[in-house]
């Protein structure tokens, strides 16, 4: 199956301590570069993609490339192709950084690709050996993505990899994603329009854990208006992005 | 009985007492509990034999004696349950308050020779403090945590009573209590019907007192620290105080319990100090049902009765003549109501008061597991 | 001088002995969250088999040289497999219920000593030895029972071993991260489940050549051994932090040391009362434990 969206997510509804978190998401991941998942804090952006994963108790319809996942346990649906760069990193910080590389392998057709991770990230290369609970936000963040590179994926899922980095490490990591998704196709949860513009072709919007919109990304960040509605962004997506680059 | 059903017999109570006596069935399920005490308070009274039940007459001595202590055990299940099915609590330390209620009491008349009155009071206080001293320290700690330093405490306990220091506890032997001292009706084994309503007003008050509480304001803050926690403080309120509240009222029920316990066998032994007390208590309690209104006493009154004749028929003949597969099993009740135990928590979450529900959701028919009833007793017994 | 001595040694195989229960327990808290109150029964199980085995009922082995070894084994392989059955009967299925899973293993550590008495009887039995680990040896003037090192000895493999296993292979790799992060473990397509499986099958090995040598260091096994333990081997994980081996081991020694020259030096039994004390004592102040996992 080549057709049609790589991820088709329809009414997924997630169910924590009688709490419906998600109403039903419809969301599609395109079989080609970065497709960003947007929303306000608490639209349910997180869940979705735990949602996706098996990470949490979800029901509807999760099709990777045809193939319906919904039933399957996390690892399972890991196993068919997906690297995963949560959103507090999920790194191990007790391990070594080679350590924490180690256990994303998975046994694949050609072998983890270390050359392309270390190639991306020259400093974990160095700091192979130090723990990784030691090192600073970016450099987990490069962890955690090189995790999602060392492996032959389908798609890559990375919730904020932007998040609490500094603008200069912000930069960086944009064009690392940017690099892989030339690639693999990457579904980015983002709250920094700076970077879903430059990165994103297309975009689904989350609002109180429905989808409110999906289309191309130029298109809802180019309207003013609809941004507006849709993100709680004050005065335009581009003040607001500057803005939130300021922040970081 | 799950708490779905509480609700509604709550309703129905009400509504009966507004409208005219109609219905049967509504009737009985409001006035069951009265009609099962009569028929407990009636007992010492009749010659009912209830072979294989019960070894002799319902109203002979040995009878009344094994029904009183299930009655206790039932009471004191139903008075652990204020903390585990009631509060979240999951306490390894609870026999610590029933012996010290047992212990305090004995020690205070031997020792001092005080009068039973005043050495039953001062025993049960001794217990309240020592729950409300432990309580407010164990609290301090949160989940697996607490249950180890309960479980810590009252192992210390065990470890003191079993070292006999200075004489007070009779080691391994525990001691007898002083007849003399006792009150005359409650000693000997023509009392034991006296001992046995002791019992069953002790199981009473326990049922009352903890039907009370949860339904007290303070009750259903307990209800939302076992659900939740974080969501009790949320709305500003401390979850401490509260807990420590339902630790010291489960003590207090526990360290009277020990007192008629020391009345009922006529001494303190140091089994009722081990952890193995406490896990017992945990067995009857998610055996009956825990965090409902009868489960607990069920569990307690059927595990201490399965106890018994258990042990009874693991003497007779009838068991030694099986062969040693069906035999060694047979003869081991804490086998079994391990072995219960775990097929319990593993097939019925819920215990034995969810047996009903069960039953009938069963009989309604294959409606597919997502009907009201079920999903919600689902979600209750899957909660950590 | 002697006594110090013969106290120290018989503390360092008590806490050795308190490690081979601790370490297990505590990888499998550490790892699933489980405080696995079926340990001391797996301890047990251990003891019977070797017991059993050692007392000329399985061929070949026996209360001497070569044949105790093998009832070693035997002991030690019966102990492993009822921790699998353990973990895959008991345990997993009740996966998403982590407090019934307590009271699940709650329930196999009543029902398993039960058994053991219904089968061997509640009274202690009479443990066969090799006559050279029967004996004493000289230390500093003190006569020190040989019991006392083999059991020291054992522990210090198994010690080596798991440091090995958790830091150089694949599988104690999963473990180790397992500990911190379950739920990202499996989110990198690991299957977490053979982690619990494999960390049951550890401890219950480790635990059961526990019983097989501590009915060396006892003389005698009897049904409720095991549990009588478990309350030490508590104390000693959450002193040594949940999932730490090498925490366990340096707590092991030390609560085995201190219970020792405490019960010596002051009243018969304090010392048992100052351990569990200390647990209280411990959890109170660093609730978290050592390593944080604990809440």
């Amino acid at each position: 199956m080549t057709t049609g969206p790589l991820l088709a997510v329809r009414d997924l509804r997630v169910l924590i301590g009688g709490r419906h978190i998600l109403h039903g998401v419809d969301l599609d991941v395109a079989r080609h570069g970065v497709t960003a998942l947007l929303g306000r804090n608490g639209a349910g952006k997180t869940t979705t993609v735990r949602g996706v994963l098996g990470l949490v108790p979800r029901t509807g319809s999760v099709r990777l490339d045809g193939e319906e996942t919904v039933s399957l346990p996390t690892h399972t649906v890991v196993r068919l192709g997906i690297g995963y760069a949560p959103e507090d990193r999920g790194i191990f910080a007790g391990l070594t950084v080679a350590e924490n590389l180690r256990l994303a392998e998975r046994r694949g057709a050609d072998g983890p690709a270390y050359g392309l991770v270390h190639e991306l990230f020259p400093e974990l290369k160095r700091r192979e050996r130090q723990l990784a609970g030691t090192l600073s936000g970016g450099q987990q963040q490069m962890v955690a993505i090189g995790r999602t590179l060392l492996n032959g994926n389908r798609l890559i899922i990375a919730d904020e990899p932007t998040k609490g980095l500094a603008p200069k490490v912000v930069t960086e990591v944009a064009q690392v994603l940017e690099r892989a998704a030339e690639a693999v196709p990457v579904l980015l949860v983002e709250q920094n329009l700076a970077v879903v513009r430059r990165l994103a072709e297309h975009c689904a919007v989350l609002a109180d854990g429905r989808t409110a919109h999906q289309g191309p990304a130029a298109e809802l960040l180019g309207d003013a208006e609809t941004a507006r509605r849709l993100l709680g962004v004050g005065h335009g997506p581009v003040t607001r992005a500057s803005s939130v680059e300021a922040d970081s | 009985m799950s708490t779905a059903t509480e609700t509604h017999q709550r309703t129905g109570e009400d509504r009966t007492a507004a409208r005219a006596p109609g219905n049967t069935a509504r009737l009985l399920r409001r006035w069951w509990p009265a009609a099962a005490l009569l028929v407990l308070a009636l007992a010492p009274f009749s010659a009912l034999p209830l072979p294989g039940l019960l070894d002799g007459p319902l109203g002979s001595p040995g009878s009344l004696q094994l029904l009183a202590t299930c009655l206790l055990f039932g009471a004191l299940a139903t008075g652990y349950d204020l903390l585990l099915g009631r509060t979240g609590l999951l306490s390894f330390g609870h026999a610590l308050y029933f012996a010290a209620g047992s212990y305090a009491t004995n020690t205070l008349l031997l020792e001092a020779g005080l009068p039973f009155a005043v050495s039953a009071l001062l025993g049960v206080c001794c217990g309240i403090v020592l729950a409300l001293v432990l309580g407010s320290v164990s609290l301090r700690v949160t989940g697996i945590g607490f249950s180890m330093v309960t479980l810590a405490f009252a192992q210390a306990g065990s470890i003191l009573v079993s070292r006999n220091p200075g004489g007070l506890t009779g080691g391994e032997e525990g001691r007898a209590a002083p007849a003399e001292l006792l009150p005359s009706g409650l000693v000997g084994i023509e009392n034991t019907a006296n001992l046995y309503w002791l019992a069953l007003a002790y199981l009473v008050l326990t049922l009352a007192v903890v039907h009370r509480a949860v339904n007290s304001p303070t009750g259903r803050v307990w209800e939302g620290i076992k659900e939740n926690e974080r969501r009790v403080e949320v709305l500003g309120l401390k979850p401490y105080g509260f807990k420590l509240t339902a630790f010291v009222l489960a003590g207090a029920l526990a360290a009277l319990g020990g007192l008629v316990h020391l009345l009922l066998t006529g001494g303190s032994t140091p089994q009722t100090t081990t952890s193995d007390f406490t896990l017992s208590l945990l067995v009857m309690v998610v055996l009956g049902g825990s965090g409902t209104r009868w489960g607990p006493m069920a569990g307690g009154i059927l595990y201490t009765w399965a106890d018994h004749r258990l042990g009874d028929l693991a003497g007779s003949g009838a068991v030694a003549e099986l062969p040693a597969v069906l035999r060694v099993p047979l003869s081991q009740p804490l086998f079994l109501l391990g072995v219960l135990f775990v097929a319990v928590v593993h097939l019925l979450p819920g215990g034995l008061a969810r047996l009903p529900s069960r039953l009938a959701a069963a009989r309604r028919g294959p409606a597919g597991p997502e009907t009201p009833a079920k999903s919600k007793s689902r979600k209750e017994n899957g909660r950590p | 001088m002697s006594t110090v001595v013969l106290l120290t040694m018989t503390g360092l195989g008590l806490g050795a002995l308190y490690f081979l229960i601790a370490s297990g327990l505590s990888l499998i808290f550490g790892l699933m969250d489980v405080l696995n109150f079926a340990h001391g029964a797996l301890l047990s199980i251990g003891a019977y088999g070797t017991w059993w085995a050692a007392s000329g009922h399985l061929p070949g082995a026996g209360p001497g040289g070569a044949g105790f070894v093998l009832a070693v084994l035997f002991g030690t392989a019966v102990g492993t497999a009822a921790a699998v059955l353990l973990e895959l009967a008991v345990v997993r299925p009740l996966y998403t219920r982590p407090r019934e899973q307590v009271l699940a293993t709650v329930g196999v550590g009543l029902a398993v000593p039960a058994l053991l008495s219904g089968i061997w009887g509640s009274d202690a039995r009479t443990f066969p030895g090799p006559k050279a680990l029967s004996g004493t040896f000289g230390l500093f003037g003190a006569q020190v029972p040989v019991n006392r090192l083999v059991l020291v000895a054992a522990a210090l493999v198994v010690l080596v071993a798991l440091r090995l296993f958790l830091g150089r292979t694949r599988h104690g790799l999963v473990v180790r991260a397992g500990v911190e992060d379950r739920a990202m473990v499996t989110a990198l397509g690991i299957d977490v489940r053979k982690a619990f499986t494999l960390v049951f099958a550890i401890g219950g090995c480790v635990a059961a050549l526990g019983g097989a040598l501590g009915g060396l260091y006892f003389g005698s096994v009897d049904p409720r051994q095991g549990t009588s333990l478990l309350i030490f081997a508590f104390v000693v994980v959450v002193t040594g932090g949940m999932g730490s081996v090498s925490g366990a081991a340096v707590a092991s020694v030390v609560i085995g040391l201190v219970q020792q020259f405490a019960n010596y030096y002051t009243a018969a039994g304090l010392g048992d009362l100052a351990v569990v004390v200390l647990l209280a004592a411990l959890l109170l102040v660093r609730p978290r434990g050592l390593t944080g996992r604990l809440a």
